[in-house]
């Protein structure tokens, strides 16, 4: 396979997260809006300076992305939806990164989105995609604590995973989360606490879910010398992938579609796993961060239990991982799940990640995953960022 | 084993009976396939009739080939029972009220994984036998069973949610003068009903099967389908007590058009056949819906019995078979209307019975026991249609094949 293009001359900055919250009695245009803002007031943009815009949202019906050029009044030469949810981070990433690239744009503003109105999440299940009406929500209709509890099940049965290996991710995101004044939960949480938790769907129980709740996540791609113009700390992007449907025969999930391009993501960094000073895993259940770990080459196949006994994953620790707490402490903001790992990383390889920062952070692994279309996620993707030395 | 079922209490008249609620019913037009097979109590997947891949979940083309020439085919139901959870937490308001819902991934020897209910006597890691059952929303799913059979297997919770087992539930034979009358009463009762009651009307008439009843644990009950007072009256009575109600009522003379110098007949056919069934279902269908959340002994399903030449008709009973075939539209109607409350709709098609009216026509005639058989059978596994006997089920194969062509071989003039 021909070396693929690097990203050189590009660079991803002014990320912005907007505070959740559980319940809004306001529009994913709301929550977008309110990102978009945020995020050129950052650069010193106007609506109208932006030249690319993409969004990610599940709560935007009947809008897309063409309906919101309009509703804010911007006017782009290009332009993206991205359903991918889980994904949609990194996706909106290297697609905003090439267009800046070859010149289709100059500036893209990279949002995702959601509200959560009580019972949102209720109708977005019902909804959410043929083969789940047809072939899992009939099923005892749990959305996707069913899939995951299924996938968790396996997980433990194949690889003699534990419940307190779940647990000390839980547990240490939460201490990550009480640094990150955005987040949703902020009571410590204890072992026991995990352990002895309301069961939802054995042996997932409450502390392996997420909180879903409204908010919005946003940041802009430009050239690297429109950044330093305009006195931007800012990130490279130093390799990405993506992948979808992969192992479609496999008859639980055990592993994603990072698996088949790992080895690319690195040759393209130039770098290795044991380069990265923190991880942000896609953690919309603690058994898929273990699946990331083992899958973007930090520990084998079965292996991450054991890998992170050892290992602290907290802002302080020695392997930093999900440091705003992700979203099984900050919340799951809809499609911003699939940005709030990436947002948190560029604030952490640029310096700006205030009270959650970890020390000389440098480096940055992000993994995004997305779509229980039926049984399993469909999306992968993963970028590994590099702050401006 | 599973937890022998328990008659319900007695019922108290002041607490509120629960609303009926139902799984989730939206559906592809692809997945409806599953719907059809669990219909008549068939396992089948969609096979690709290219490259022979089994699907699942239903698709509109093959995910090996990108053939769209997908038809379903009945196929091996075993596999592995590799993951499984109990869903204690859902936003559905039938699933809350049956917590824990336990549900699995089995992997079919075919290939395909599937998400599945599963029964409770069901081991991790063992081999299971997938069952196409309809759920209450009246669409097809599937529920992994043991390979082998176990102790009160039928009274596992989720599996009886998916039948309509007369076990311990009350049923409403509507017309006891008919020759399978006492076989189905004897049939019902030996499958645990609660209680067996057999509408009576002209009581003042003697019938041979009386005496047949009478050594049954049976309550007759003054019952004329064709009197709409009288529907109304048992209704207002008992509607509350029946869980499954048999239509048993029938009016048959042989004969087609020409056979016939006036349309006498024809009225009674129509009165008994097709406007009786109406009557029932205005008096007792409310009743029945609203019961079918009501526990142990709710109300779930709906009989009735119709001739096999509702689906395509000959003229030796051409005039009788007309009013099966709007009875057999009505139902379908019906299914409609009870659709909403998860009341099923069973309709049992047999060909010739062995009674007095179809002597002039040729074996194989189906007996009232094994058309009782059937009916039971049909209820334990939740059918919607049930094709009693050689004749019916030869019968529903050709309509399947091609109905123009069974028109055509049923309507064959004589050689003069």
């Amino acid at each position: 396979m021909a070396r693929r293009q690097g990203y050189d001359g590009v660079v991803v900055t002014a990320p912005v997260s907007v505070p959740y919250e559980r319940y809004s009695i306001e529009t994913a245009h709301w929550w977008i809006s309110r990102a978009l803002r945020a995020s050129l007031q950052a650069a010193g943009l106007k609506p109208l300076e932006i030249d690319g815009f993409t969004v990610s949202s599940f709560t935007l019906s009947p809008d897309t992305a063409v309906g919101l050029t309009q509703h804010l009044g911007l006017c782009p030469r290009w332009l993206d939806h991205i359903p991918m949810g889980g994904a949609s981070g990194v996706v909106a990433l290297r697609r905003a990164a090439r267009a800046v690239q070859a010149g289709d744009a100059d500036i893209v503003a990279c949002v995702a989105g959601d509200t959560n109105h009580i019972d949102s999440f209720r109708t977005l299940l019902s909804g959410f995609s043929r083969f789940a009406s047809d072939a899992s929500y009939p099923y005892g209709f749990g959305g996707p604590n069913v899939n995951f509890a299924l996938l968790t099940d396996r997980y433990m049965q194949e690889f003699n995973a534990t419940r307190e290996d779940f647990g000390r991710i839980c547990v240490a995101q939460r201490d990550n989360a009480l640094r990150y004044p955005n987040a949703m939960m902020k009571k410590p949480l204890t072992l026991e606490d995990y352990l002895n938790a309301r069961a939802i769907a054995d042996p997932i129980a409450l502390f392996d879910c997420v909180m879903p709740c409204a908010g919005a996540e946003a940041f802009l791609v430009m050239r690297e010398d429109e950044a330093i113009k305009r006195n931007l700390p800012f990130a490279r992007i130093n390799g990405t992938i993506e992948r979808h449907n992969a192992h479609a025969s496999d008859p639980v999930q055990l592993r994603g579609g990072w698996t088949l391009d790992v080895e690319d993501l690195y040759e393209m960094a130039g770098c290795a796993p044991s380069d990265m000073d923190l991880v942000q895993t896609y953690d919309d259940y603690p058994v898929i961060s273990m699946m990331q770990i083992e899958d973007l080459g930090f520990c084998e196949k079965g292996g991450a239990p054991d890998f992170l006994r050892n290992r602290d994953m907290t802002v302080t620790g020695d392997f930093p991982h999900n440091t705003n707490g992700g979203q099984l402490s900050a919340g799951q903001a809809g499609a911003a799940g699939g940005f709030i790992g990436l947002v948190e990383a560029i604030r952490q390889v640029t310096g700006t990640a205030a009270g959650t920062q970890v020390k000389d952070a440098r480096r940055a692994l992000v993994s995004g995953f997305g779509m229980i279309n039926y049984d399993r996620g469909v999306c992968s993707s993963a970028a590994i960022l590099e702050g401006a030395a | 084993m599973s937890d022998p079922l328990q008659p319900p209490v007695k019922k108290n008249p002041q607490k509120r009976t629960v609303s009926p609620t139902r799984p989730p019913e939206g559906r592809s037009r692809a997945a409806l396939g599953l719907t059809a097979a669990a219909a008549e109590g068939r396992f089948a997947l969609q096979c690709c009739a290219e490259c022979g891949a089994v699907q699942y979940p239903p698709r509109d083309a093959c995910s090996t080939c990108l053939s769209t020439e997908l038809p379903w085919r009945d196929v091996s139901p075993k596999g592995t029972l590799i993951a499984d959870t109990f869903v204690r937490a859902t936003t559905s308001l039938y699933f809350r009220d049956r917590l824990p819902w336990r549900t699995g991934t089995v992997q079919l020897d075919l290939g395909p994984s599937v998400i599945c209910h599963v029964h409770g006597d069901c081991e991790k890691g063992a081999r299971v036998v997938l069952l196409n059952r309809l759920d209450r929303a009246g669409q097809g799913v599937l529920i992994a069973t043991p390979e082998k059979r176990t102790p009160n297997m039928q009274d596992d919770p989720q599996l009886r949610a998916m039948s309509s087992d007369p076990k311990l539930r009350r049923v409403l034979i509507t017309d006891a003068r008919s020759p399978n009358a006492p076989a189905l009463a004897k049939a019902l009762l030996a499958a645990g009903a609660a209680q067996v009651f057999v509408g009576e009307g002209e009581i003042w008439r003697p019938y041979p099967e009386r005496a047949a009843l009478e050594t049954l644990a049976v309550e007759f009950l003054p019952l004329d389908v064709t009197d709409t007072s009288s529907v109304n009256r048992m209704a207002a009575e008992y509607g509350g007590k029946i869980d499954i109600l048999i239509n048993n009522a029938r009016f048959l003379r042989p004969g087609g058009v020409l056979a016939r110098g006036d349309t006498g007949f024809a009225r009674d056919e129509i009165e008994v056949n097709y406007l009786g069934l109406m009557r029932l279902a205005q008096a007792f269908g409310p009743v029945m819906c609203a019961r079918t959340g009501d526990g142990v002994n709710s109300a779930v399903a709906w009989v009735n019995i119709l001739a096999a030449t509702s689906l395509s008709n000959s003229p030796e009973m051409g005039c009788f078979s007309a009013s099966q075939s709007a009875a057999r539209a009505l139902s379908q109607s019906l299914r409609g209307e009870f659709r909403s409350a998860g009341l099923r709709v069973m309709n049992t098609y047999v060909g010739p019975t062995e009674d007095d009216w179809h002597q002039p026509l040729p074996p194989p005639k189906v007996t009232p026991n094994a058309l009782a058989r059937d009916v039971i059978k049909g209820l334990i596994d939740g059918l919607e249609d049930v094709y009693s006997g050689d004749v019916a089920k030869d019968m529903a194969e050709k309509y399947r094949r091609d109905p123009k062509v069974l028109e055509r071989e049923l309507t064959m003039g004589d050689e003069a």
